[in-house]
């Protein structure tokens, strides 16, 4: 079946998942404290899990088989935002990023559980369900870290004010857009942009945290047509290397 | 042979256990949706608990070694997100293996999980209430740690979905 418009849809967010579930893979053994470490690898998991069941949707539409896509294309094939790019930095980074890209995830995966899509409506039901635990503790520690000592508030602080110009580019719309948002099978992207940003502000609005006027703030585009950062070509090189060494393995 | 039917395969499919709670046999735990005979050819459909979860490639391989044991080598399985598998799913048998298992079974009734609901875990050892909640992930996707406040000891949970 050749239909652009859904495979731009997968292709985003399945691009989206594999990149974030690697740089939070990176976590496994080096988190600050065991259960972040444990956190970040499950929820690695649960997003790699959840790129191969939208890559299998993908493969029936007709695309390459889910290794095919997710180890051996190059950079400029990838659909997912910049901000999943970025690497890990410290802990406060990669909690205040899991944190606005999960909330958005969760807008997104609402929205899907209606799409007219059937296969992707039944997956996202499931992947709902699942980001409901990221959540849980995304907003746990945010609220928590956001109300801590001066450090703790600072440190996040800056990295909200670094990481939302590259969050909003998880909202850069397509040119598909309208014709997805048409056919319901997904919202548009503008409109879940606003959703995220409303349940953005409930959560820091319970910290000592401040957000900028969302105004203010220059959306980092590029990723969704192929454009990224200098960080994506070794993120590729580091995620397939095992894959490329052998690729007529089987493993 | 007697002629086969689906009641039939879900004994022999009571056989094979989630490889990662070796207690638990994949009808009570609720992951096989549907078992079709059509003369030799027995068709499978799972559902995954986690979307992620690495356990099911093995689930497949365990299904087609137990039934070829009993004969069966024309297995057709496959996974499917319709009705998507929740832990109500989860037999009242499958629950007291868990529990013998050390592992505190999920709260029934379609909960949408939030902490209180998480935090409530009774002692799968002594039964007491007076647990905490240590980390809404743990060991495996589908586990949370919490810890006995009269054992002294920590404990998983099986997390509601």
């Amino acid at each position: 079946m050749n239909d652009p418009a859904i495979k731009d849809l997968l292709y985003r967010i399945a691009d989206d998942l594999l990149i974030i579930g690697h740089r939070n893979s990176e976590w496994t053994g080096i988190g600050p404290v065991l259960e972040e470490d444990i956190a970040f690898s499950s929820m690695a998991q649960d997003q790699i899990g959840q790129s191969l069941a939208l890559y299998n949707l993908l493969h029936e539409l007709g695309e390459s088989d889910p290794d095919t896509l997710g180890f051996m294309r190059n950079a400029d094939a990838f659909r997912n935002c910049i901000f999943t790019e970025l690497p890990n930095g410290e802990y406060d980074f990669s909690l205040v990023r899991h944190f606005l890209f999960d909330t958005a995830m969760m807008v997104r995966f609402e929205s899907l559980c209606l799409s007219r899509w059937k296969p992707l409506a039944d997956l996202a039901v499931k992947v709902q369900a699942e980001l409901v635990y990221h959540l849980l503790h995304a907003n746990t520690l945010i609220t928590k870290l956001g109300t801590g000592t001066p450090e703790s508030i600072s440190r996040l602080q800056r990295s909200i004010d670094y990481g939302l110009p590259y969050a909003l580019g998880i909202f850069e719309a397509t040119e598909y857009d309208d014709e997805i948002g048409r056919r319901q099978l997904c919202d548009f992207e503008s409109v879940l942009q606003l959703r995220w940003q409303h349940r953005v502000e409930e959560i820091i609005g319970r910290t000592a945290l401040v957000l900028p006027p969302w105004t203010s703030l220059l959306p980092v585009c590029g990723g969704r047509s192929g454009i990224h950062s200098e960080h994506m070509q070794p993120l590729i090189e580091e995620m397939t290397e095992v894959f490329r060494s052998d690729v007529d393995q089987e493993w | 042979m007697k002629t086969l039917n689906p009641q039939q395969i879900l004994v022999w499919l009571s056989e094979v256990y989630d490889p990662e709670i070796p207690v638990l046999s994949l009808p009570d735990l609720g992951v096989i949706r549907r078992v079709e005979v059509d003369g030799k050819t027995v068709m499978i459909e799972l559902t995954p608990t986690f979307v992620g979860c690495p356990a099911l490639d093995v689930m497949q391989g365990d299904i087609r070694t137990t039934l070829a044991r009993h004969g069966l080598t024309d297995v057709q399985i496959t996974v499917s997100f319709e009705t998507p598998w929740t832990s109500d799913r989860i037999s009242e048998k499958g629950r007291q293996s868990l529990r013998a298992f050390g592992i505190s079974p999920p709260g029934k009734g379609n909960l949408i999980p939030d902490l209180a609901i998480l935090e409530y875990c009774p002692c799968p050892r002594c039964g007491s209430i007076e647990t905490e909640l240590r980390n809404i992930f743990g060991s495996t996707p589908c586990r949370s740690i919490h810890f006995c406040l009269r054992c002294r000891e920590p404990f998983e949970q099986f997390k509601p979905l």
